[in-house]
């Protein structure tokens, strides 16, 4: 569905986007990840048509970005929420959609239909006829993203669509993403909040300028590390830590009473190793599974 | 280009304007204010009838000619708050984001400055004309108004300066951030029609048919000129990475 090879944006001497790779298939939901400046929004703007490359090639449903005669059907099949919300604050809330909805060609039943839909789904109804301006940041943001909906695009974009919200309304702003993604909308989510990023995203790319990696959260975390099994003991004494040694693990942290030791296959190497410890007279008191998370990834990939 | 998405760009901003109640004050009370005012200098000469037919017409061409400067001055007021307005509530990516040009977008925000003052100073200019003529009757023998001086104000020389400060508002919208700095360096445009206001009044210049139709000849070449400018500056990707 979105399709990037080699994207690069520069602002003059400044590069914004640095030959910048990935894909995204019909029906996912793909998270960029990076901190400020990092060009995830220069990349959604070109991926919108709204700013051009400066070199590479970018193709949303097989259209190219970058064509004069594509960029309309692009804009038409696409639904964007900026970082800025940008509602005109002193239309009410039906208004601002039904406006919108005009542009984006939808007859005037597509209009009331959709506009009902999502301002009931996203629990505006009540308040269609009160002025944007005086919403909450959260019902803003639920309205902008309803804005990006009315035409019923195949693709949204969302550029840290929780940023500034309380909880609650990260949450419903959350839910009614995964709900989009039910009906098979492919998503194109920008963030920077790695929880959001974990529960929402199938795919998701860390950027800093490049392109740092991409996979599934699963992926990016193990990238980092395998997995570090961690075991608390009663005490540790020189007859287990000889018994450990014999093992050949590799790597063994011993910090006061507690191992830290790092291991390929969890479930086949944990037994032998909690073993050797009760064999070399060890009482063992809990062992856990020390995995990277996301958030590992993150910081090791942008830093 | 598809007229009809200018059309609807511009009746959200008219839906917007209604709201803002100094743009009504400002594009509805002004010319009625002057289209009153100035028959009332007439009238406060007594009638018309304490000054000479051929003073009171070189008067009455240059009370014309003031609503010139308020079409240009009007203009100058919305053009702000039209593309202002919406780069300050941050509206423009999502609008520019829709299937909609950069010329639908521009004309729909020309549409918008331009009708509201331009529909505001016909109807004074109606009001004026009713007034001058009721007052200036028994003096000139004559309905002075509508005649050819009038005619080329209203169908050219006040719409063509209108479109002026449309276009100069474009252009001042990449420049500036607040739709108060836009109307202060946007009332600069007034500066010139003022100049020549004023020669008008103290008879330096006869404000008559063909002092009219060069103004509206200069203004033309003027329009056109900025009307290229503007629309090298109306460009999507300038106005998200440009524009300050």
């Amino acid at each position: 569905m979105i399709d990037v090879e080699n994207l690069t944006k520069k602002f003059g001497d400044l590069t914004a986007v640095d030959g910048v790779t990935f894909n995204v298939k019909k029906g996912e939901v793909f998270g960029f990840l990076g901190p400020n400046g990092a060009g995830k929004t220069t990349t959604v703007r070109m991926l919108s048509c709204l700013i051009s490359k400066t070199s590479g090639e970018a193709r949303i449903a097989d259209y190219d970005v970058s064509d004069p005669a594509d960029s309309l059907k692009i804009r038409k099949m696409i639904g964007l929420v900026p970082d800025d919300v940008g509602l005109y604050e002193e239309l009410s809330a039906y208004k601002n959609l039904d406006f919108y909805g005009k542009l984006y060609e939808c007859n005037k039943t597509q209009r009331t239909e959709n506009i009902e839909h999502f301002l009931k789904i996203l629990g505006l109804w009540d308040k269609r006829d009160v002025p944007a301006g005086s919403f909450s940041k959260g019902m803003k943001q639920k309205l902008a993203i309803a804005r990006a909906l009315i035409h019923e695009p195949e693709i949204l974009f969302l550029d840290e669509p929780t940023v500034n919200l309380d909880p609650e309304s990260s949450k419903i702003v959350r839910d009614f993403i995964l709900e989009l993604k039910k009906e098979n909308k492919t998503i194109f989510l920008n963030t920077h909040n790695l929880d959001e990023a974990q529960k929402i995203c199938d795919k998701i790319g860390i950027l800093n300028t490049k392109l740092m990696a991409t996979g599934t959260p699963k992926e990016l975390e193990g990238s980092i590390w395998g997995s570090k099994t961690v075991i608390q003991l009663e005490q540790v004494n020189d007859v287990i830590l000889d018994a450990l040694k014999k093992l050949t693990l590799r790597n063994l942290i011993h910090d006061n009473n507690k191992l830290t030791i790092d291991v390929v296959n969890p479930e086949k190497e944990n037994p032998v190793i909690v073993d050797a410890i009760v064999h070399a007279g060890g009482h063992v008191q809990y062992v856990t599974e020390l995995s990277p998370t996301l958030e590992d990834a993150y910081l090791k990939l942008v830093r | 280009m598809k007229l009809w998405k200018s059309w609807v760009i511009a009746s959200k901003d008219f839906s917007i304007f209604r709201k803002k109640k100094s743009i009504i004050y400002s594009v509805i009370l002004l010319p009625l204010l002057i289209s009153i005012g100035l028959p009332f200098v007439i009238s406060a000469s007594g009638q018309g009838g304490g000054l000479p037919a051929d003073v009171l017409q070189s008067l009455l061409n240059a009370f014309s000619f003031f609503f010139v400067i308020l079409a240009a001055s009007l203009t100058t007021v919305i053009a702000s708050y039209s593309l202002i307005g919406e780069k300050v509530e941050k509206s423009i990516e999502p609008l520019l984001a829709t299937p909609t040009t950069d010329s639908e977008i521009l004309l729909g925000k020309s549409f918008a400055a331009f009708l509201p003052p331009i529909a505001s100073i016909y109807l004074g200019l109606a009001i004026f004309m009713v007034l001058i003529d009721k007052l200036t009757y028994n003096t000139l023998g004559y309905f002075y108004y509508p005649n050819w001086n009038i005619a080329i104000i209203i169908l050219l020389v006040a719409p063509l300066s209108a479109i002026l400060s449309v276009e100069l508002g474009v252009i001042l919208s990449s420049r500036v951030n607040d739709v108060r700095s836009a109307q202060q360096l946007g009332q600069l445009v007034i500066i010139p029609f003022f100049g020549i206001y004023i020669l008008g009044e103290i008879g330096y210049l006869s404000l008559g048919i063909n002092s009219m139709l060069i103004i509206a000849a200069i203004l033309l070449v003027v329009d056109i000129v900025f009307f290229y400018i503007s629309t090298i500056t109306f460009r999507r990707e300038d106005i998200l990475t440009k524009w300050k």
